[in-house]
């Protein structure tokens, strides 16, 4: 071959795209730490308000039957229909045995001027998030392929899909906007490392990740790693709140600052349902991911399951979440221990991304650090 | 198996309530504490297969199935990595035997793990047989009658309505029907079900856990690989004898290597001319001719990187590449000896500086015209970087080649009878050919240059450069079974996950005053908003059909609303 053939490919990498790329990732960082300042403002805003409706949910039940659950509560539902108020209603008991605890009200603890510092915060990521997109698809364009050649590129997808996941669920009207803070934390941290120690230049691909396989295994990879992201978040918030639950019920005082936060937060209940849910909805893509990446493995290197590090730790990921998935079916495991189990999982996950990458040296290095 | 858990959200008191009509929405198997029996050797073989099949076991074999894949990640192993093992038993001189010992260097078919997955395997299928039967029986059978107190349930509703309860009911079992719920009148009600594909789901999920399994084993067991260094020019056929080197399974036997046959036309590589990733390979492929069978008709095609060739359930993959330096040498009458023959050179770097060695075994004779052997260590750069330079190559193209070559004859020891490696030289007979200073005499050569060896012994020229691939072929048998079990797994996954087995009864009676009373109630596995929705739903129907007759219903549920909490999700 001859240094002409080869200088025609590198046409291919466009450097002012790429270019813009770098501004608008940057700009978008920018404008989240906007958002995280606006979202700080919604919360110590709603601070302000002195609702500790966990407390009066907790403590009147107890003051009302000695201690001991009176039964569950009862809450009525309005059937679907148009003519709904002739319908008969739904009446609805939650569980025997669980709190019944109302979710808390939000960051902005129903104050009006923390409120408006959320909405402003929720635009302002919205905002960020379609930035840090026009990032990552210029990106894309500048080198011709999927945005997740290396751990850069890997990094800025990834948070973008994150942010993605939570303005949907915001969309589906979704109980999450608690979740906004912590997310966008993360976000911040995760694009700092990502411009500063992960950084490559925008290029092409090796021959082994030639293939449509890459569009298929990374891209799942992302969305799940997003999803469990959002579940592990949730799972640690139950976690706090379900101490702070425990802690009114059985008569202690919690400290001020968990009686400000976390009283704003979904009931523990409601947390621990929606990271269940959130993980339960992932497992069979990531499930789909692994064998995905097994096929591509297959074409590339001769066999589809060889204990390479990175597979090795998709599949522990995959079997601690399997593990949790049925610690919730177990008597004795469900609650706290499962969300240890869901918590660890996810460790996995992160460990797979960043630790694999940087500590182990495996088929998958060439990713690029 | 007799024995059956209910939903898993409800403690024991409601239990009672409910009965039998909460029993068997899962077939999981039933809770038993880890207490040991008081009975003889049955009583503890039953006990410890009990054990062994419980929710709780699996659940610890799953995690020490996690854990003990970690050490496999992080210590280098014999499978992955031969090298790293040698270089850590170097490196750890008491850990390494240790390590050993327990099968750290080759986790995964390690006595340990095994043992641990073996243990799942036998608690799964433990699991899955009585679950099935559990589950033939609940399909056999009719969804469990109405609980006496309907109030009690998850989701409940009620109104009272001028028609007959018989006409109502009657209504019901059709409307359930139509909404694919399994129904039957029982009494004075109507019991329903629906969601058998949850339980479907989680059994074919279980079920091709096995598979693959079985299908991973297997191919363990039959597979070959092997490795086929081939020049621009040369062909191959599918032989043992033929191979560089080669590993099957345990049950290989010869006659599963498929017949077939390829030659290598040309090879082609590309690499990043510039930027940061200068010299990083973008395209690889190697264009090849092959045929199957001893007869079988010559077919043209491109292998390359991520794209194997596939023959008879073999593949052939393009693994790697290199340079063979094309030599010619002459004798010292000025025979040639060598006659424009290419050598090929192992890859040493990504920019693929490579060494190997030259061996001239037969037909040269020295300036004194005895018969001798010549060898010489060969280093080639695909690009030098020029005089005073590192001997590295910068380019992985050849942009400006270069041979280096230090000589030697004597006594090669290829006819030893020990087995040797085409790439090194062994020096136990060889002696230096020496330059003026008497030092090892070297040179390096362009192409078309010719170096003369000392003592009018002869001369070698570097005529040019042929390229090589390394081709690996391989066959597991059982991948098909391994891929159907896996996209079984996933469907019966998603059908687990996602569908909720659900229960509906409506009952209908005549009041005391004579007014039929309506009541509908649901039941879930969990506390699920969608159950209450399509009850309301189901109601709302049953409703619009047998209205209110006039004034309020007297019947309204019992404890107070807390409206808002659910109109959250
Ligand atoms: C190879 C290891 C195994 C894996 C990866 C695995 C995975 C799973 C998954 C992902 C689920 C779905 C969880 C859900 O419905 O929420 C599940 C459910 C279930 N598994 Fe396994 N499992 C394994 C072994 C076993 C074993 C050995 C048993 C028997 C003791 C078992 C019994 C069950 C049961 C009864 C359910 C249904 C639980 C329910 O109805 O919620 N599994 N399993």
């Amino acid at each position: 071959m001859t240094l002409a053939d080869a200088t025609q490919l590198a046409a291919a990498t466009n450097e002012h795209l790429a270019n813009i790329s770098n501004t608008l990732i940057y700009s978008s960082m920018a404008v989240y730490t906007l958002a995280f300042f606006a979202y700080i403002a919604e919360w110590i805003f709603g601070s302000r308000s002195k609702v500790g409706r966990t407390a009066a949910a907790l403590t009147a039940e107890g003051a009302g039957a000695g201690g001991a659950r009176t039964g569950p509560a009862v809450t009525v539902t309005k059937a679907g229909g148009t003519a709904v108020l002739e319908r008969p209603k739904v009446v609805v008991r939650s569980a025997a045995g669980a709190r019944d605890v109302p979710d808390g009200p939000g960051a902005a603890g129903g104050t009006e001027k923390g409120d408006l510092y959320g909405r402003v915060a929720i635009s302002l990521t919205v905002l960020a998030f379609l930035i840090e997109f026009g990032g990552v698809l210029t990106r894309a364009l500048s080198v011709q392929r999927a945005p997740w050649g290396n751990m850069y590129e890997f990094s800025i997808t990834f948070s973008t899909v994150a942010v993605g996941v939570y303005v949907v669920l915001l969309l589906l009207k979704k109980n999450i906007r608690w979740l906004g803070l912590p997310l966008v934390t993360t976000v911040l941290l995760d694009l700092g490392l990502a411009v500063t120690v992960l950084y490559t230049a925008s290029d092409q691909l090796v021959p082994a990740l030639h293939s449509y396989w890459l569009y298929i295994h990374v891209s799942t990879a992302i969305l799940c790693g997003a999803v469990f992201y959002v579940g592990a978040v949730s799972t640690l918030l139950y976690l706090f709140k379900d101490s702070y639950e425990n802690k009114l019920a059985t008569g202690g005082t919690p400290g001020r600052f968990a009686n400000s936060v976390l009283d704003r937060l979904p009931a523990a209940a409601s947390l621990d349902k929606f990271a269940y849910r959130v993980n339960a909805a992932v497992f069979p893509l990531w499930t789909f991911t692994i064998i995905a990446g097994a096929i591509w493995a297959g074409d590339a290197w001769g066999r589809y399951w060889g204990w390479d590090p990175k597979e090795t730790w998709s599949f522990i990921t995959w079997v601690a979440y399997a593990g949790y998935l049925h610690a919730r079916a177990t008597a004795g495991w469900k609650g706290r221990k499962a969300a240890y189990l869901a918590l660890i999982a996810f460790g996995c996950w992160l460990f797979n991304y960043y630790g694999v990458n940087i500590f182990v040296s495996g088929k998958h290095s060439y990713a690029g650090v | 198996m007799s024995k059956t858990t209910t939903d898993g959200t409800r403690k024991a008191g409601d239990d009672q309530e409910l009965g039998a009509a909460g029993s068997q929405l899962s077939t999981a198997p039933a809770e038993e504490g880890p207490n040991p029996p008081a009975m003889g050797v049955v009583g503890w073989v039953r006990w410890f297969w009990r054990q062994l099949t419980s929710m709780r076991v699996a659940l610890l074999l799953l995690l020490l199935l996690s854990l003990g894949a970690i050490p496999g990640s992080l210590i280098p192993q014999t499978g992955v990595d031969a090298t790293k093992v040698e270089q850590f038993y170097q490196d750890h001189e008491t850990l390494a035997p240790v390590y050993e010992k327990l099968g750290l260097f080759h986790v995964y078919s390690s006595v340990w793990f095994s043992a641990v997955y073996i243990l799942l395997f036998v608690s799964l299928i433990g699991c899955i047989v009585p679950r099935t039967w559990q589950f033939v029986g609940q399909l056999r059978g009719r969804p469990p009658r109405a609980p006496r107190r309907l109030t009690r349930l998850p989701a409940y509703t009620t109104w009272r309505t001028g028609a007959a309860p018989e006409e109502v009911r009657e209504a019901a079992l059709k409307l359930l029907r139509k909404r694919r719920f399994r129904a039957h009148r029982d009494g004075d009600a109507v019991a329903a079900e629906k969601g058998y594909l949850r339980e479907v789901g989680n059994l074919a999920f279980h079920i091709a856990l096995i598979v693959m399994l079985i299908a991973f084993g297997w191919g363990q067991l039959f597979k070959y690989e092997g490795n086929k260094l081939v020049l621009e020019g040369d062909g191959f056929s599918n032989t043992l004898t033929q191979y560089d080197d080669f590993k099957s399974g345990n049950l290989w036997s010869q006659d599963d290597l498929a017949p077939f046959s390829f030659t290598l036309k040309d090879f082609r590589g590309t690499y990043e001319p510039s930027g940061p990733n200068r010299g990083t390979p973008r395209t690889f492929e190697a264009r090849i001719t092959y045929s199957v069978g001893a007869y079988g008709k010559e077919k043209s095609t491109t292998v390359k990187v991520n794209e194997p060739l596939e023959i008879d359930g073999s593949k052939v993959y393009l693994v790697s590449h290199g340079y063979a330096p094309i030599v010619t040498v002459k004798d010292a009458e000025g025979d040639v000896v060598v006659d424009h023959e290419p050598f090929a050179l192992l890859p040493l770097d990504a920019n693929v500086t490579s060494s190997g060695a030259i061996k001239v075994m037969d037909g040269y004779r020295n300036a004194k015209g005895e018969k001798e052997q010549l060898g010489f260590n060969a280093f080639f750069l695909p690009t030098y970087g020029g005089k005073g330079s590192t001997m590295l190559s910068t380019f992985p193209a050849l942009l400006n080649p270069m041979l280096a070559l230090s000589a030697y004859h004597g006594d090669l020891g290829v006819d030893s009878g020990i087995p040797q490696s085409v790439y090194q030289l062994d020096d136990k007979n060889l002696k230096e050919f020496k330059d003026s200073k008497g030092e090892l005499y070297k040179k390096q050569l362009k192409v078309g240059q010719t170096m003369t060896l000392p003592g009018g012994n002869g001369s070698v020229t570097f005529d040019g450069i042929q390229e090589w691939a390394g081709f690996q072929v391989t066959a597991q048998p059982g991948s098909g079974w391994a891929l159907g079990g896996a996209v079984v797994a996933i469907l019966g996954l998603a059908g687990s996950l996602f569908i909720q087995r659900r229960r509906v009864w409506v009952r209908a009676v005549a009041g005391a005053d004579g007014v039929t009373v309506v009541e509908l109630a649901g039941l879930g596995r969990s506390e699920s908003a969608k159950l209450p929705e399509e009850l309301g739903d189901l109601a709302g129907v049953l409703y619009d059909t047998f209205p209110e007759p006039t004034a309020e219903p007297t019947a309204e549920p019992t404890a107070e609303p807390t409206a808002e909490r659910a109109e959250k999700k």
